[in-house]
């Protein structure tokens, strides 16, 4: 995957993300400034804060940044997934419906703690 | 020393599974194919040190001293994937797979195809690997079966990538369709747990590819576990590794490797041997483990 491909990858993938990821609302609708804006930090091999904690149909705006790495984030159950391109803030909206916890995972190999780069959205009632 | 007869016998006792997939029995039988068998290694992650594994330095070399003692030795052994242990270190990393390959030729059986895993490939796209072991996807074929080793590795994203997906589509169409096809992969093709990486992004276009193909058998690695799922009429059959155990797919929150057990050091670590039975449209598969031999 070359540089070219990671940012078309990602700008594709964002998208999809978005629109995947169990939302009634619009991009727009969920942007707004009246909604959370939560900060993440991607850095070889942590998500940190690495559990993020939302009332279920709550609006929120994920802002991750990576420190070093085109890292991956992924939410599988919510059919999110980005690239994680080093020195920008991606921008994901979510508003997760249903109670429970997702798992959310660096999934781009990043070296020999990738596999422990992982963290949690727990949505609550 | 095992010799054929007590294989079959430890195959039939000891955890030998048999699968009724690809190869289509006594039509290919009278077709003139011949049966063989092979064995596959896994996840050997030469230059690990950890507490998953405290005789890290010693089990690939029982691994292959464990093959080496089988009496009846196979056609051939294929690695798949995971070789060594990552490492940031460039330099590091040639000789970790220079130290791979320099035990492993020990084995007796020379026909050895190797295959890289993310640990081998994923941080310099494959360059070290290729350096050493050739080409990270080829085929070959042995005895009327069709053999495709894919690499969903060398990129870090877990993609096939559109130009090998090409390259797996004009291979196939040289041969026919009744061929029994094996491919060789190091992540499994469908997604078995992507909440802990375990699947290839682009895997649905591969299965896509092959599900024209009536006979197909995928073998990988990378769970360190043995694993058997069908797509289709397609089965995938994952192989333990040979330096740590890893648990069930999503049975435990973390994805981390089962505690080393110093009474039963090797315990959860093995390779298995695949026979082909023609003449009964069989693939026995039988675990062994590694020591005991």
């Amino acid at each position: 995957m070359n540089r070219r491909n990671i940012l078309k990858g990602a700008s594709a993938l964002a998208v999809m993300g978005t629109m995947a990821g169990v939302m009634s609302a619009t991009r727009s609708s969920i942007a707004s400034s009246s909604n959370p804006v939560i900060k993440i930090t991607a850095q070889r091999f942590n998500f940190t804060p690495d559990e993020i904690v939302l009332r279920s149909g709550q609006a929120a705006v994920l802002e991750i940044t990576s420190l070093d790495f085109v890292h991956g984030f992924k939410i599988p159950d919510l059919g999110i997934r980005t690239d994680l391109l080093p020195g920008r803030v991606t921008t994901i909206p979510i508003r997760p419906l249903a109670p429970g916890r997702y798992i959310f995972l660096c999934d781009n190999f990043c070296g020999g703690g990738h596999e422990d780069m992982n963290g949690a959205l727990v949505v609550s009632q | 020393m095992l010799d054929r007869r007590d294989f079959l016998k430890l195959a039939a006792v000891g955890g030998g599974v048999v699968f009724a997939s690809a190869l289509q029995g006594r039509a290919l039988a009278a077709a003139g194919y011949d049966e063989f068998f092979f064995v596959q290694l896994s996840d050997s992650h030469w230059g690990y040190s950890g507490p998953a594994n405290p005789q890290a330095d010693t089990t690939l070399r029982t691994a292959v001293a464990s093959v080496n003692a089988l009496a009846t030795q196979p056609d051939f052994i294929v690695f798949t994937g995971d070789l060594t242990h990552t490492t940031d270190d460039s330099a590091e990393r040639r000789r970790r797979l220079i130290a791979f390959r320099d035990i492993v030729k020990e084995l007796k059986v020379k026909n050895v195809r190797f295959m890289p895993g993310e640990h081998d490939a994923s941080l310099d796209s494959g360059m070290a690997y290729k350096e050493l072991f050739g080409e990270t996807h080829y085929s070959f074929d042995h005895k009327g079966v069709h053999f495709v080793v894919l690499d969903n590795v060398s990129d870090p994203g877990a993609n096939i990538g559109e130009a090998q997906l090409q390259w797996l589509k004009a291979d196939l169409a040289l041969i026919k369709k009744t061929v029994p096809l094996v491919v060789f992969t190091h992540r499994p093709l469908f997604d078995l747990a992507p909440a802990w990486d375990w699947a290839t992004r682009d895997g649905a276009k591969a299965i896509e590819i092959l599900m024209v193909h009536p006979n197909v058998t995928v073998f990988y690695g990378h769970i360190h576990q043995e694993h058997h799922q069908q797509t289709g009429h397609i089965f995938h059959h994952s192989a333990k590794s040979l330096m740590f155990p890893l648990p069930a797919p999503m049975s435990q929150p973390k994805r981390t490797p089962l505690p080393w057990d110093p009474a039963q050091p090797n315990k959860g670590l093995g390779f298995r041997e695949i026979e082909a039975e023609v003449s009964d449209g069989r693939y026995k598969i039988s675990e062994f483990p590694v020591g005991k031999v």
